[in-house]
């Protein structure tokens, strides 16, 4: 039997073929930490007593989480990494404002396809998308690796995922996330991998495939893969980087197949209070699910196809009297990006907020937190019990289309009559 | 290794989430102790005063789910809480608690265990045992590298050894 993507990737690194089951002890090519779970991965790492770390150009740390400097906890934490980066000599170093996490390893092309990817957050599979190996470990595990510079990881079994059709008007990864949570449901990929192939993918953008590999985490997924196709040769060709095209064995070790039909595919919406909670937005009828608040922000749906979008239907329209709605770009130079070509303002005319890049509104933190009888639409991850604020508050996952047509509408709306048929 | 654990059961249900294990807003924290005087604060706020040295969780499925906080199951530890079965668990959680000494293991028959019955799991043959309805179940120890990490008390102290320092 021949190798699926992660198996291929492993045992290019470690020169030798490996076996599902199996435990290895592998050097990550790079590792991250940021200032939620940092703090304690820099106590724990003092507390083994290692006088430097195994090799501090692979090894970043984002202030992401409780950014802008929301308290004087979070400052002072954000104060103990850089005095961290300075004494061990990391320059990987993102300060405040400069973006979340996920979306700031990939812009800056950091990760690179193959490569072995940890870090200290459970989404640390979004990067799959770009075809590497990328997984979460904890604070403890992490002040490990930074004295040892090794993992131990157990040679995952793997789903193939198989995309048909070409993705619709106003449909994008996230929907395919969410039509994977409905079939595989929380926690039904435990410990697995999902490898993504078909010849739908052509039509699946790297933002899409990031926000779909990030929420096959919610599935209990070890990591999720793409392999390195056109798509992903270009996304680094833009960024000046030359990658090499990866693909699976014809006869790759698969322990199942799922097939998604895209052409089929409509936007999806989670209800609460689980993601696995999903219905389509045509099977919504004339129930109202109004809504306080409407977000399109966290690295599952705040990158520029997701603002483009969201701008293209906000144009020349209002948000409702009633709905506040909060946009957070995923990175600064998206940002700017957003604020050279109009889009930013396009959302200010509309009457919605923006904020500077951070994780925010993705875990209530310091921002669009909900009362007890508030519900909110949002392109976060998660809609769990208490996630945005009270633990009542009702959250809706959707893609950043969805999320902007029921701003301006004030309750879950379908965003394709927003969207022109060009 | 020569070790049983013993308690009384704490039920919980599936999909207990890590933020429902300790809200984001402690997520700053990272005192151990600090971090367990918020355990369960908004789903279970009665949870901190009844629990005692030693008592154990049962719970359902996907127990841990979310994020990679380590700051879950360190408060669930700090808490008194010796050791979590569940019918499954999240990846990270599970990887989390062996990591930080806190035990874990999978049982299909957790649903027969009631409220406060007496606990007690032997790793050294790998039983549960139920006092309170006198019965026996087997269980799967964790693979032999968790199983190391764990005899050390955790990673923390397993890594300190592995490179000598004091
Ligand atoms: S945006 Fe949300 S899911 Fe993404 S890294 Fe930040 S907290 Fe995690």
């Amino acid at each position: 039997m021949g190798n699926n993507l992660i198996k291929k990737i492993l045992a290019k690194k470690l020169g030798h073929e490996v076996k599902v089951g199996e435990i290895i002890y592998i050097e990550p090519d790079l590792v991250m930490t940021h200032d939620h779970q940092g703090p304690m991965t820099i106590r724990e790492f003092e507390n083994i007593g290692a006088d430097s770390l195994w090799n501090p150009d692979k090894v970043i740390l984002v202030m992401d989480h409780r950014t802008p400097s929301q308290t004087l906890v979070a400052v002072e934490n954000h104060q103990k990494l850089r005095k961290f980066a300075r004494k061990y000599g990391v320059t990987k170093f993102f300060d405040v404002g400069e973006g979340v996490c996920h979306d700031l390893v990939a812009e800056k092309a950091l990760v690179r396809p193959e490569m072995v990817y940890i870090a200290t957050d459970s989404h640390t599979v979004t990067e799959g998308a770009l075809g590497l190996f990328a997984t979460g470990v904890g604070s403890s595990e992490m002040a490990s690796i930074f004295a040892t510079g090794k993992v131990w990881l157990k040679i995952p079994e793997t789903i193939k995922v198989t995309l048909k059709g070409t993705l619709q008007k106003g449909v994008y990864g996230k929907d395919i996330a969410l039509r994977l949570l409905e079939i595989i449901k929380t926690g039904g990929a435990d410990y697995k991998v999902l490898e993504f192939g078909g010849a739908g993918i052509a039509s699946v953008s790297a933002a899409s495939r990031m926000s779909l590999c990030n929420m096959c985490l919610e599935m209990g997924a070890k990591t999720a893969i793409f392999p390195v196709d056109k798509v992903t040769v270009e996304y680094y060709k833009e960024k000046g980087v030359e990658v090499q095209e990866l693909y699976p064995d014809e006869d790759g070790e698969y322990i199942s197949e799922i097939i998604v039909d895209l052409d089929q595919l409509e936007p999806l919406i989670a209800f609460p209070f689980s993601p696995d909670n999903v219905r389509s937005v045509s099977q919504i009828g004339d129930e109202v699910y109004a809504l306080n608040q409407s977000v399109i922000g966290t690295c599952t749906g705040a990158r520029y196809e997701d603002l483009k979008v969201a701008a293209e239907i906000l144009k020349g329209k209002q948000v409702r009297p009633g709905t506040r709605m909060l946009i957070v770009p995923a990175t600064k130079d998206l940002m700017l990006r957003c604020t050279q070509e109009g889009i930013i303002e396009t959302f200010l005319k509309a009457g919605a907020m923006v904020n500077v890049p951070c994780c925010g509104p993705c875990g209530g933190y310091g921002m669009a937190v909900l009362a007890e009888d508030e519900s909110s639409i949002t392109t976060g991850s998660r809609n769990f019990v208490a996630r945005m604020g009270a633990p009542g508050a009702h959250i809706y996952l959707s893609n950043a289309a969805t999320a902007a047509a029921s701003a301006i509408e004030g309750k879950l709306t379908d965003p394709r009559k927003y969207l022109s048929d060009s | 290794m020569n070790k049983s654990l013993n308690g009384k059961a704490f039920k919980f249900g599936d999909d207990v989430d890590t933020g429902q294990i300790i809200p984001g807003k402690y997520v700053v924290l990272t005192d151990p102790n600090e971090l367990a005087s918020h355990v369960f604060e908004d789903v279970a706020p009665e949870f901190k005063g009844k629990v005692e040295m030693g008592d154990i969780i049962i719970a359902g499925k996907n127990f841990g789910t979310g994020s990679s906080r380590e700051h879950a199951p360190k408060a669930i530890k700090f808490s008194g809480i010796s050791a979590v079965i569940a019918k499954s668990f999240a990846r990270i959680f599970y990887r989390n608690a062996i990591n930080i000494g806190l035990f874990a293991i999978t049982l299909p028959q957790v649903d027969e265990i009631k409220e406060n019955d007496q606990i007690t799991i032997n790793l050294n043959e790998g039983k549960v045992i139920n006092h309170t309805q006198g019965k026996e179940y087997k269980f799967d120890l964790p693979h032999k590298v968790m199983l190391d990490i764990f005899a050390e008390g955790g990673i923390i102290p397993f890594t300190k050894k592995e490179l000598n320092l004091k």
